[in-house]
């Protein structure tokens, strides 16, 4: 298992090689850069250039690249001009806020998607589980964005149950943090736990047609026993893969749901640094956001190990 | 009759669907004695597993699903009990082992785990002694090495030990009466031969009667005191093997038998002509009559039931039967009577 582990982030390596590849040419496709950004409309060339050789931009691309690898591989990933620290900590300052919001999100989207999925598949063709269908194809279809200004207007406008955006640190108020963090991560959540609710529901309907069901069923055991025991830890795997890649873009920050509740998260930054041409920055963010995204498979295909014992590394 | 474990009395299993009745199962009777070892032969199709099912009642909770008749085991109708107290029965008290070894056993479960879920789901075993019984019944059903065994995943089994696994499994909490559902189709023939043998050990020593469903007749005699010939969801011949084999009634079960090769005979093969009939839509009066080299006016109008042929344990439902008594009653001119060569 450790073999596999240490391989699997071995593997990882080209793959971030070619994620840094990407992100640094990709950004600097974009028309203008850092210093036109920064300097705004009235500048003299001069002045441009000036701030251009401060910040080593008028070196080739190839050394510039080739230079920024190098430090990110000495784990200096730059320094964001516009923020005015360092890329590194800008983001570990907002990843707390993304993590959370990407797990409360996942957790919302399980306790919809397992039971709901579940009981639509036992109770097929039942109102219930066209009810699920239902759930599923709007959760699916409505824009999270969408669904978080109607939560902001009926939650917060109107009923006045919660702020409509801002952020709560943890440590400041775990109450008030969880009341700024609850309807973004609902947004989020519901469109992944109806992705997830529709794969639980069919992956059950395939394990309970299978022979070891009816098997189960010949040596007694119990319909709670049947669903939780037998068939579910079968049906699951499906589902993980579905959570484990929308984690994923969780994780890389919901850039629009953030900004909608006004949440400091990776998505935001990213944003930002988008519009700031902030180089670094951004590269740092994308680098970051494919790490995400590796170390979550990873995680993945362990659980896979777990509900699936044909799966051995 | 007080040795029968278990008695079917007009089982019929009807399946309500979009193009109508399918009767799966229409009107079997049969018995299980103590400590034997019953066929139930037939095409696919035929009814067989349904019929093995209704019986565990495996099939009939569903709306579309009708299961009526009486199934007496010890004398109670399984019919009549409820959901709960059926499930201390399966398992416990009859159990069942499917053809295909390869998806019956839970991919995600240790041998060993679901073979000690028996004992523990009922007879409220801990998981320690449950899992010695695991060990314990894989020792007995030939499985060299089993502690190491009882902790793989079954997709470390071969084919022919999962089966062995399974009939531990179904073995676990000794039951009277093992439904096994052509538990070596799916294998080779080594491996056929070999849970074969194993099942005939385990009813020599422990005298838990088998229910062995196949189509296959060779199975039949190597394993088999008793036979039921099932035809378009109707026993159509009941006898010891010797009695079927060496003395068939039916038609059907001739024409079965002649479908045997016989080592050593260079003669043809001589198959059934035609198909069974579409259980959508079964005719008026005998089933067979299609394909029946011996049909009569009375086969196309009324269906024969099951009646004493040359012994009074050696039924047949053939109007063929009784015919010497009722000298010909029924009988038309069609054409000329094939000669009975039985």
């Amino acid at each position: 298992m450790i073999a596999y582990i240490i391989r699997r982030l071995l593997i990882a390596i080209p793959v971030l090689f070619g994620i840094s590849l990407i992100a640094f040419f990709m950004v600097r496709l974009v028309p203008g850069d850092t210093v036109t950004a920064m300097l705004g409309n009235s500048y003299t060339p001069e002045q441009a250039e000036a701030l251009r050789a401060q910040y080593g931009l008028d070196e080739p691309i190839i050394t510039q690249y080739i230079l920024w690898l190098t430090n990110v591989l000495q784990g200096d990933f730059g320094f964001s001009h516009f923020t005015n620290t360092p890329v590194l900590e800008a983001i570990l300052l907002r990843l707390p806020v993304t993590i959370e919001l990407a797990l409360l999100s996942v957790v919302i989207a399980v306790i919809l998607a397992i039971p709901l999925g579940t009981i639509a598949a036992l109770k097929r063709n039942s109102k219930f589980d066209y009810g699920a269908s239902l759930f599923g194809m709007l959760g699916i279809s409505i824009p999270n964005f969408w669904l978080g200004t109607l939560m902001i207007l009926f939650f917060s406008l109107w009923a006045g149950w919660f702020p409509s955006g801002g952020f709560v640190g943890l440590y400041e108020s775990v109450w008030g943090n969880l009341q700024s963090m609850i309807l973004p991560a609902i947004a989020l959540g519901t469109a992944v736990g109806a992705v997830a609710m529709r794969m639980t529901r069919s992956s059950m309907l395939e394990v309970t047609n299978q022979d070891y069901i009816k098997m189960a069923r010949a040596k007694g055991v119990s319909s709670r026993r049947l669903i939780t025991k037998h068939a579910l830890k079968n049906a699951l795997v499906p589902v993980v893969t579905v959570l484990g890649i929308q984690t994923g873009y969780l994780l890389g920050g919901s850039v629009v749901v953030e900004q909608i509740f006004g949440l400091p998260g990776v998505g935001q930054l990213a944003l930002q640094a988008i519009t700031n041409r902030d180089y670094a920055l951004l590269q740092g963010t994308i680098l970051f956001i494919a790490s995400a995204f590796v170390i979550v498979n990873l995680i993945v295909d362990i659980i896979y190990g777990f509900l699936n014992p044909q799966i051995r590394y | 009759m007080a040795d029968n474990i278990l008695e079917v009395r007009d089982l019929k299993t009807h399946f309500h669907t979009n193009d109508g009745v399918v009767k799966a199962v229409d009107g079997v009777d049969l018995h299980v004695e103590k400590g034997e070892i019953l066929a139930i032969v037939g095409e696919s199709g035929c009814g067989k597993s349904v019929t093995s099912q209704s019986i565990m009642r495996l099939i009939g909770a569903k709306s579309s699903e009708k299961v009526s008749g009486e199934i007496l085991y010890h004398g109670e109708d399984l019919l009549s009990k409820t959901e709960k107290e059926m499930r201390q029965i399966r398992g416990k008290d009859m159990s069942m082992v499917f053809q295909d070894p390869m998806t019956s056993l839970n991919p995600a479960y240790k041998v060993g785990t679901q073979i000690a879920e028996m004992p523990i789901i009922h007879e409220k075993k801990d998981k320690k002694s449950s899992w010695k019984r695991a060990i314990d019944m894989l020792t007995k059903v030939g499985i060299p090495s089993p502690e190491k065994r009882a902790s793989q995943y079954p997709h470390q089994f071969s084919g022919g030990m999962r089966q062995r696994g399974v009939v531990a499994m179904s073995l676990a909490c000794d039951p009277d009466l093992i439904i096994a559902d052509e538990p070596t189709t799916a294998l080779d023939v080594t491996i056929q031969a070999q849970v074969l043998d194993l099942l005939r050990k385990l009813r020599d020593d422990t005298g838990t009667a088998i229910m062995m469903i196949t189509h296959d007749l060779g199975v039949v005699a190597e394993l088999c005191d008793r036979v039921a010939v099932m035809y378009a969801g109707k026993i159509v011949e009941e006898g010891t093997v010797a009695d079927i084999f060496d003395n068939p009634q039916h038609p059907y079960t001739q024409g079965l038998i002649h479908s045997l090769p016989k080592p050593g005979s260079r003669e043809r093969l001589k198959p059934i002509e035609g198909q069974p009939p579409n259980l959508h839509n079964l005719p008026e009066g005998c089933r067979f009559q299609d394909r029946c080299p011996f049909v009569m006016d009375v086969c196309r109008e009324k269906q024969p039931e099951l009646v004493p042929a040359d012994k009074q344990d050696h039924q047949a439902a053939c109007w063929l039967m009784g015919e010497e008594e009722n000298d010909g009653d029924g009988r038309t001119g069609e054409s000329e009577e094939p000669e009975k060569t039985f």
